[in-house]
């Protein structure tokens, strides 16, 4: 078991997998970092852009629009969330915060499996992204190969809107100083519901891009929704680069030690978790002190 | 909790009764029903007699209706309903198992109880302890995983009250776990391998390579255990490589990156319920399958329907029930008709095992003349020959297995297919008792009746 072609074949699968999870922890990061708030609906959200864009994909018949629906849907449902009922536990503590996420997570799911039964939901990868590609060291679904990069694209969207932007340089502020931002006069309100838009974008497409890979059922964002905490928790919470180098070591654990002994794969990966937390309290990437 | 503080005051009230009872039978003619009710020996145990005072008896249901084995559960859920159903009306299909039966379990009507198991251990217990303390349910029932049928045979043992496994494919459920108060009707890990072991080495050759996909609890590990160390021993199979997963598992990618590497030639894949699905979904896009042959060794409802009949096409499964056994088995034919008459479609083997374990049940009670469950025990145990929808069978009584066929069927071509249903060739159906471990094999001890 342990050869070499082994090892290159599961450094690769653990980079496919890694990126995904980048993709949605950065959603779950950059809403905590900004608005104090530890959504655990983000499991949920992820779901719902799988079953938002499969209606979407199997009414137009286009993976494309799927994407969007998928996307949009989540992401217009995270603002409304904001605007209802996030933005009244701004100030409320944290105890409070998970228990309404969490309220809405089981919402979430509930409502999907009566509205579309707990069968589980095969997704179609489209035509042009079906069937195999010979890597020489492997073969690799093609789909998979194409999700590494449809998130590695996601991901530089995402820093680009982050770093390169007016909005994403007030954001970054707000994580590391809310109330400065506040009181320089910028309205952080408006700035909150975008934060909280923007990370149920991401957890939305995230959703409907994995559900090929692994079809579709209602509690496919609960064990999702467990490894992103990893994710951040290793690569600090707040930091997108964090979630980003977090995703990728999560993977690469993952992969690399179900090489050795599957059995131990989530176990190592929760003990790379307890070891960050006990060198690096604050995460990989994070930085002390922040809320 | 409710159920411990009420239960000694109701135990004492019940006891008083029963002596009273004892005392007045030498000169007092009691009235038929309660004399029916008190014939057997005993103080009260477990629900009995609270169970049977009314005009309905109550069965509980642990299944699970959600996660990884949902599919499985509400088909399983089905057969009970069916045999409920048809016991309460004293149908023809019935009576062909149980003679005795004539409407309802001793003239009592029979009513389900249904819980959301999620095919979790903890959800099911906590289910069937509120059953037992609500509606003094005289069976229980439920499990599509062994993990779960385990511990309901433990509770079932603590409780003092009838557990009939579904679906459980573990060698421990009437092996190491084995209890006085648990019966199960369906194969399991070393029937399944006995059975298909043969099969496997007729169709692919001695000296093969072999890959496993193990869900990581009782279940997996026992079936994988059976079939590898059969074909190792008769066909000069090795084991390459053994991808362990937990259940509930979506993504098989890293297992399957192992596999790939690993040289096997034929792929056992042990998963079940939607982990099957996925991983077998998974195999395809990574390519090991068609490269390797791919063997279902427990079969799984529905598989087919899911993955597709192009993917199934040539895969070998052991199975305990597939519909077009109509053809060669009247009572299935019965029990096919009946079933697609109600659900529009043609059962799984988990419906079969839920409406033969019902049925059996029915007789046991019927044969025993009494809830009580000491008696109810001894009956199952009496080793009955008993009809079933794949011919006759028995309860071994050492270790409360059934003694009964295991099917073995080969996926068809779709332009083999009569309807969309018509999945799998059934190919053998091979004797059960040849098929089974000596009784004391797993460690089966059944511990006490009282």
């Amino acid at each position: 078991m342990l050869s070499w072609a082994n090892f290159g074949s599961q450094l690769f699968n653990g980079l496919a997998l890694g990126a995904l999870l980048a993709l949605i922890a950065s959603g779950l990061t950059i809403i905590y970092g900004t608005l104090g708030v530890l959504n655990l609906a983000h499991g949920a959200m992820f779901m719902l852009g799988g079953y938002a864009g499969y209606a979407a994909y199997q009414a137009s018949g286009s993976f494309v629009v799927g994407v969007a629906a998928g996307t949009l849907a989540v992401g217009a449902l995270g603002i409304v969330l904001e605007r209802v009922i996030i933005r009244h536990f701004y100030h409320r503590p944290h105890e409070d915060q998970l228990l309404v996420t969490f309220g809405l997570a089981i919402v979430f799911v509930e409502a999907v499996r009566w509205g579309f039964s707990s069968d589980t939901k095969t997704v179609q990868a489209p035509q042009l992204l079906s069937g195999i590609t010979d890597l020489g060291f492997m073969s690799y679904p093609t789909y998979r190969l194409a999700v590494v990069g449809i998130c590695a694209v996601a991901l530089l969207l995402l820093f680009f809107v982050l770093y390169r932007t007016r909005l994403g340089l007030i954001v970054r502020a707000g994580i590391e100083d809310a109330e400065m931002v506040d009181s320089l006069g910028i309205n952080v309100d408006r700035i909150f519901m975008t934060v909280f838009g923007i990370g149920a974008m991401a957890a939305g497409f995230a959703g409907f891009i994995n559900s090929p890979i692994v079809s579709l059922a209602p509690d496919v964002g609960e064990q999702i929704l467990v490894q992103t905490f990893v994710v951040v928790v290793i690569g600090g919470v707040g930091s997108f680069p964090g979630a980003v180098l977090g995703g990728l070591i999560a993977g690469e654990i993952i992969s690399l030690t179900s090489m050795v002994n599957p059995g131990y794969a989530y176990v190592m990966l929760f003990a790379a978790m307890v070891l960050v937390l006990m060198l690096r309290p604050h995460g990989l990437l994070g930085t002390k002190g922040r809320e | 909790m409710k159920h411990d503080s009420s239960k000694p005051l109701f135990d004492r009230n019940r006891r008083a009764l029963v002596r009273a009872g004892l005392g007045l039978a030498g000169g007092l003619t009691l009235p038929g029903y309660v004399a029916q009710a008190f014939a057997a020996e005993g103080p009260p145990i477990g629900t009995w007699p609270a169970g049977i005072q009314g005009k309905e008896v109550f069965i509980g249901v642990a299944v699970p209706r959600t996660g990884s084995y949902a599919e499985q559960g509400e088909d399983e859920l089905k057969g009970w309903q069916l045999a409920v159903e048809h016991i309460n009306s004293g149908h023809p299909l019935v009576q062909r198992i149980s003679p005795k039966t004539k409407k309802g379990v001793q003239g009592k009507e029979l009513k389900l109880v249904v819980a959301d198991s999620a095919a979790k251990p903890n959800d099911a217990v906590q289910a069937e302890q509120r059953f037992i303390t609500e509606n003094k349910i005289m069976l229980m029932t439920g499990s599509t995983s062994s993990a779960v049928a385990v511990a309901m045979n433990k509770l079932a043992q603590r409780e003092k009250v009838l557990y009939t496994a579904g679906i459980s494919g573990s060698n421990d459920t009437t092996g190491k776990d084995c209890v006085r108060y648990g019966f199960r009707q369906n194969f399991y890990g070393e029937t399944a391998a006995n059975a298909i072991g043969p099969v496997l080495l007729k169709a692919y050759g001695k000296n093969k390579k072999m890959a496993f996909m193990t869900p990581d609890y009782t279940y997996g590990h026992t079936v994988t255990k059976s079939c590898s160390d059969y074909l190792k021993e008769h066909g000069g199979w090795t084991m390459v490589t053994n991808q362990v997963s937990p259940l509930g598992a979506t993504d098989f990618s890293s297992y399957l990156t192992n596999i790939t590497n690993s040289g096997a030639e034929i792929l056992l894949n042990v998963n079940w319920g939607r982990d099957a699905v996925l991983s077998t979904q998974q195999a395809k896009q990574f390519g090991v399958i068609p490269k390797m042959k791919l063997v279902i060794p427990y079969q799984i409802p529905f598989l087919a329907k899911n993955i597709g009949a192009e993917l199934a096409e040539g895969v070998f499964a052991a199975t305990d029930f597939w519909w077009t056994l109509e053809d060669k088995y009247p009572l299935a034919k019965m029990f096919v008709d009946e079933f697609r008459k109600k659900y529009g479609y043609n059962p799984e083997w988990g419906a079969e095992n839920a409406y033969m374990s019902f049925a059996m049940w029915a007789d046991a009670v019927e044969n025993a003349g009494t809830f009580y469950p000491p008696d109810v025990i001894k009956s199952y145990e009496a080793g009955r020959k008993l009809q079933s929808m794949v011919g006759e069978v028995y309860i071994r009584k050492e270790d409360h297995q059934l003694v009964r066929p295991v099917v073995i069927v080969r996926g068809k071509a779709p332009k083999e297919m009569r309807n969309k249903e018509d999945f799998w060739e059934v190919t053998e159906v091979v004797p059960g008792a040849p098929l089974m471990q000596k009784p004391d094999a797993f460690d089966c001890k059944l511990g006490d009746y009282t």
